[in-house]
């Protein structure tokens, strides 16, 4: 993929100054439709779910005090994982956008929740709400891209080290809330700083981080194990536990990577963005940015209704409940100005972004062109860009790209 | 000697053994508390960790517009004096709207309070508590609060009192009389003795006076002497009509409770003659200020902004844009409001005046404000 500007075919190019607006227009009125009837059943579906997700945690805890029993392991690891699922998904993400700041409920409120999960609140809430829901895929600007440690983008220059992205990104899922917790901070980025010249806020943010880290592992690998010592659980437990935080973050990555990384979510060049975006500019980019999963009810509450990506980044602080009855809505205003409402089941959106991973760890061009007949001398080029210098890297990358282009056109014709 | 010393260490032994069981029991949970979680099952014991709570045990009509709402609060109620008021956290259409209602029982053996509510046309909450609210429902609760109580009795003098109450500023009163005549014949007894209560309620219809048939059984009974004045027959009460009615005003104790015209017009007569008055008010007067308003910046936690314009409290408009304000009794007078105001303008909206903070001109701290009559005259920057 390319960033929109530098596509061959901009998606956007027949749409109008006015017509952007107009669809902005058609947006907020969708956003007041949902304003006006949230109330009391929003409320109770909120509070609903704390409740099942608070007992649910502690059951499936009180089960792995006996988890030397194998049902009992099973049962509390299922439970847990779901637990923690709902936690950091339909709860704590939704409630630390401010989806129920409304209810002026102090326990239920963007400014005073915490959850399980290695970052804390604080600085999520900064990468997240502020940087990567106002960049949305603009490329160099949303670290959400990629994360800063991948290259997800065609524009991105390659270098030898990617090749080991789909492993990365591997390891990234199966500790995601640590890869979060690093993201927040912007870890690389400080951690490259001399350490007198790091800011006295990256200090106290990593301070607070590493308590946050500190007392979770306690919880999950001291604490409850110990508690199921006297069944001889201990191990068990502390196994169920690590098991339920993998699962937990395995999910969490496999929904955020299909929210937008898929083939055909679109990137943004950050000099392509008008300085003043109108609201309509910033609705199409969010809208052209994200792709949502179809599925069942269960599947939208365990991914916290990001299934409804495109849902949510058009209208970050509606309550969740509401996306998939405003789901409809927006898609008609897609269909309407002519635009890709990009929607898949789960399986489909993941194996599209991890195509996407696997495919720019190589240069631009190698995976098209490569086949089985052709594969020694793909991987016989490919050992020559790794080991080659700047320049000739350069030309060897060149060659590739016009050998794709060229396949590209024979396709065609 | 030892044994008072003995006693103290044992406890802070258990005490301090509860709080090291305590603290592992929220390692095992943390972020949350065990509190946190045990309000999913016992929200009404001590310490819930959602703050003071109450299940309401009943509602009935008092008339076709006002209910009693009987409730069972958490057990961390330090009680109340009759005539105090309570504030409630009521959430309706799912938000949480706060409250002040007057408590109108003494307190109860069985331990339960009770609200008496008016339901005012346009009152959001009101208005769903007289028509909304059942049986089972959880409500919020702070503490009772003011001072809108009787003396104590004195031994030996029977104290003169003077209650003055026009609609539904009769709650503070009831709570008062049946916490001094609902209890056995010789408290019942004592009561007559150590208080001799002249009682002048008005209300707009014969049959819109709450509590009518109880404040007409106790002047059966010589409990008090009551005076009804009824609008629609015998006009607004006056301070004349008081006068000509209670002849021995000037004797007596005065309390005063009802809309803020009647209140008016009495501490103006009150002050005349140089006598005290004891008033209770549930809505600050709000004078006539020209709409300016602005832009509220939070720059603290809350970290918004919200747009907002002369006429409404920031204290209101704050909370409408979902910012989680402190509050308390939004009439100005418990500064359970109260925050810094680092630079902008403000007007009180009871008084119209201005009050200011300008960096590096007023406190590096800011300028308190009550943010439930202040509205902002420009821009304003709160830590918050």
């Amino acid at each position: 993929m390319t960033t929109i500007t530098n596509k061959a075919e901009n998606p956007t190019a027949h749409l109008s100054a006015e017509q952007i607006e107009a669809l902005g227009a058609e947006l907020d009125a969708i956003r007041q439709e949902v304003l006006d009837a949230r109330g009391e059943t929003d409320a109770a579906y909120i509070r609903k779910m704390v409740d099942i997700q608070r007992k649910l945690e502690l059951a499936s805890r009180a089960a792995l005090l006996v988890s030397i029993f194998p049902p009992a392991w099973i049962a509390g690891t299922v439970g847990l994982s779901v637990a923690k699922i709902l936690d950091n998904m339909e709860i704590g993400h939704n409630v630390m956008h401010g989806q129920w700041d409304w209810m002026r409920d102090p326990k239920i409120h963007s400014t005073t929740w915490e959850w399980d999960n290695a970052s804390t609140s604080d600085g999520w809430k900064h990468s997240h709400n502020e940087v990567h829901h106002t960049y949305t895929n603009i490329v160099g600007k949303d670290n959400d891209l990629g994360y800063g440690i991948m290259r997800v983008d065609e524009e991105q220059r390659w270098y030898p080290l990617y090749l080991a992205q789909p492993l990365w990104n591997f390891i990234n899922a199966c500790f995601f809330e640590y890869g979060i917790a690093a993201y927040d901070l912007e870890l690389g980025r400080n951690l490259r700083l001399p350490k007198e010249k790091r800011s006295e806020k990256f200090k106290a943010d990593l301070a607070k981080t590493l308590k946050k880290i500190r007392k979770q592992a306690t919880k999950d690998y001291v604490v409850n194990p110990a508690l199921a010592l006297p069944t001889g659980s201990f191990l068990p437990a502390l196994a169920a536990n690590f098991t339920a935080n993998v699962v937990r973050n395995i999910w969490s990555h496999s929904v955020i990577m299909c929210g937008h990384f898929p083939e055909g979510v679109e990137t943004f060049e950050l000099k392509s963005i008008p300085e003043k975006e109108t609201r309509g500019e910033w609705y199409l980019r969010q809208m052209l940015g994200s792709a949502n999963i179809s599925g069942s009810k269960l599947m939208h509450t365990m991914t916290g209704n990001l299934s409804h990506q495109i849902e949510h980044h058009l209208f970050p602080d509606l309550p969740s409940s509401r996306y998939a009855e405003v789901a409809p809505k927006v898609r008609a205003v897609f269909d309407k100005y002519g635009l890709n409402y990009h929607s898949a089941p789960l399986p489909q959106q993941v194996y599209s972004a991890w195509h996407r991973v696997v495919r720019l760890s190589f240069p631009n061009g190698w995976l098209a062109t490569t086949n089985a007949k052709n594969l020694p001398s793909q991987l016989k080029l490919l050992y020559a860009m790794t080991t080659a210098d700047k320049r000739k890297r350069r030309v060897l990358q060149r060659l590739l790209e016009s050998a794709a282009a060229k396949k590209e056109m024979v396709k065609a014709a | 000697m030892s044994t008072t010393t003995a006693a103290p260490d044992a406890s802070a032994r258990t005490g301090r053994l509860r709080t090291g069981f305590r603290s592992l029991l929220d390692a095992a949970v943390t972020p949350l508390s065990v509190d946190d979680l045990l309000d999913h099952f016992a929200p009404l014991r001590t310490g819930a960790a959602t703050g003071l709570q109450g299940r309401i045990v009943s509602v009935h009509k008092e008339t076709a517009d006002a209910a009693t709402l009987v409730i069972k609060p958490g057990r961390d109620w330090a009680g109340h004096i009759p005539g105090q008021y309570v504030r409630v956290g009521v959430d309706v259409d799912g938000v949480r709207l706060w409250r002040t209602y007057s408590l109108t029982h003494g307190p109860r053996r069985d331990g339960r309070i009770s609200i008496t509510v008016k339901a005012i046309p346009g009152g959001a909450v009101s208005q769903h508590l007289v028509r909304q609210a059942r049986a089972g429902q959880m409500i919020q609760l702070a503490q009772a609060e003011g001072d809108f109580v009787l003396a104590p009795p004195v031994a030996g003098r029977r104290q003169k009192l003077l209650l003055v109450t026009a609609g539904s500023g009769i709650t503070p009163v009831i709570g008062m009389l049946r916490n001094l005549y609902s209890r056995d014949e010789a408290a019942q007894e004592a009561a007559r003795a150590a208080y001799d209560i002249v009682l002048v309620h008005s209300a707009m219809k014969r049959d819109e006076v709450i509590f009518g048939a109880e404040l007409r059984a106790h002047a059966a009974a010589g409990r008090l002497r009551l005076i009804e004045r009824h609008t629609d027959t015998d006009g607004l009460l006056t301070t004349a009509d008081l006068e000509a009615e209670v002849p021995d005003l000037a004797e007596r104790t005065a309390y005063a409770c009802g809309p803020a015209g009647l209140l008016d017009a009495l501490e103006a007569f009150y002050d005349e003659r140089r006598l005290t008055l004891h008033t209770e008010r549930f809505r600050p007067t709000v004078v006539d200020v020209d709409a300016e308003g602005g832009t509220l910046t939070f720059a603290g936690a809350a970290a918004t902004t919200v747009e907002t314009d002369g006429s409404v409290p920031i204290l209101d408009a704050a909370e409408s844009a979902g910012v989680l304000m402190p509050s308390g009794c939004r009439m100005g007078i418990c500064m359970g409001c109260v925050l810094p105001m680092r630079s902008g303008a403000v007007r009180d909206l009871r008084t119209g005046e201005l009050t200011v903070a300008v960096p590096g001109e007023t406190h590096p701290d800011g300028v308190k404000i009550q943010t439930c009559i202040s509205a902002a005259a420009g821009d304003c920057t709160l830590d918050h």
